[in-house]
């Protein structure tokens, strides 16, 4: 029999329609990092984001570093009311891009930390993307959206999944 | 009763006969990712120590968050096998919020890789990192390290892409989280991972 893995899949969402967001919620809190695989598009451009919890209070900032084939550049946001995924480019359109979420000690209670990358080409264009997040709450994160943060929607095929790690 | 004679009149024939005592029975299937070890400060430790790392994986990953306990942020270093030469080597990629850097260091006597929140923060702020050790068990070439990490606080931060090198060729059996000679908050957690497999 398998032994149990301390990095387990603990649910995966594949859009069927376009939608305006991916939701995990009820998650567990038995494990001690979340990290979350997206590979989206969205039917117009558009800006991605992360709310922890359904908060909508101006509690997420975050510091970047982004590349974007001729030259680096590294910016930064404050008090905003999600987690700008992709403040520091040119954010979603209709060509694949690659996102990892690594969200630390989310079950406890300190603020939350969240490593994310995105990793998006086109061709002779494109961005490479880091960055560290805060979210300002002590609770433990139950529930993580992924979702189209101006006008327009998640394209169809746009898949995310949630892993625990222990 | 006592047993006074032993026959085999009663033993089937016809039955198979295995060398394995494995045989018939589900094929051992070890996890990709394990949890080898968690070492959690209580507050004032100048570092933290995993030993007796198993040779049996393909990879190692440390996977933490960190904060100092007195003003000025500070910056996660790794040392190997309690090596403290100048036989480490570090580049970085990192972004200041404001500018986008990279340097190198030489001869240094550990992986300083990223830095780290401290009291000069507001509460319950910490750093995270991710750590990635390839080929640590080898015993024929020197290891390299990919980091990332960073912290925020919403106005203040940095956020730090690298690489590091051991210029060593010994199997990787402890790991030493250092703080430059500073000291952690409580709280600050990392675990050690192993990953088999490519």
């Amino acid at each position: 029999m398998p032994d149990t893995s301390t990095e387990v899949a603990l649910a995966t969402t594949t859009l069927g329609s376009a939608a305006a967001s991916i939701d995990f919620t009820s998650i567990s809190s038995a494990y001690t990092d979340l990290r979350l695989v997206v590979v989206a598009t969205s039917t117009q451009a558009l800006n991605a984001g992360i709310r922890f919890n359904s908060n909508t209070g101006t509690n997420y900032s975050g510091t970047g570093l982004v590349g974007n084939g001729s030259s680096a550049s590294s910016s930064r946001y404050t008090s905003q009311t999600y987690l700008k995924l992709d403040n520091f480019d040119a954010g979603l359109d209709t060509t694949p891009v690659m996102y990892t979420i690594d969200i630390f000690n989310y079950a406890g209670s300190t603020f939350k930390t969240a490593l994310v990358t995105l990793s998006g080409d086109t061709n002779g264009s494109g961005y490479v993307n880091r960055s560290v997040n805060l979210w300002r709450q002590t609770t433990a994160i139950s529930s993580v959206s992924f979702y189209a943060a101006s006008t327009g929607n998640l394209a169809t095929g746009t898949t995310a999944t949630l892993y625990g790690i222990l | 009763m006592a047993v006074t004679k032993l026959s085999n009149s009663g033993i089937k024939t016809g039955i198979l006969k295995y060398d394995s005592f494995l045989a018939g029975n589900t094929a051992y299937d070890p996890a990709a990712t394990w949890l080898i070890q968690r070492v959690t400060a209580t507050g004032g430790e100048t570092s933290l120590s995993f030993t007796n790392i198993p040779q049996t994986y393909t990879s190692l990953q440390i996977r933490g968050i960190s904060r100092r306990n007195t003003v000025g942020s500070f910056y996660n270093a790794l040392q190997f096998n309690s090596d403290t030469g100048a036989n480490y080597v570090v580049h970085w990629l990192y972004g200041t919020g404001s500018s986008a850097l990279a340097t190198g260091y030489t001869s240094y006597n550990y992986i300083f890789a990223n830095r780290s929140s401290s009291s000069t923060d507001a509460a319950n702020i910490f750093g995270s990192v991710i750590f990635d050790i390839h080929d640590y068990n080898s015993t024929t070439r020197n290891k390299t390290v990919r980091f990332f990490g960073g912290y925020d606080a919403n106005g203040a931060g940095q956020i730090f892409n690298g690489s590091g090198l051991w210029l060593n060729t010994n199997a990787i059996t402890s790991v030493t989280v250092y703080f430059q000679g500073d000291a952690l908050a409580a709280g600050s957690t990392f675990a050690l991972y192993g990953f088999k497999g490519a």
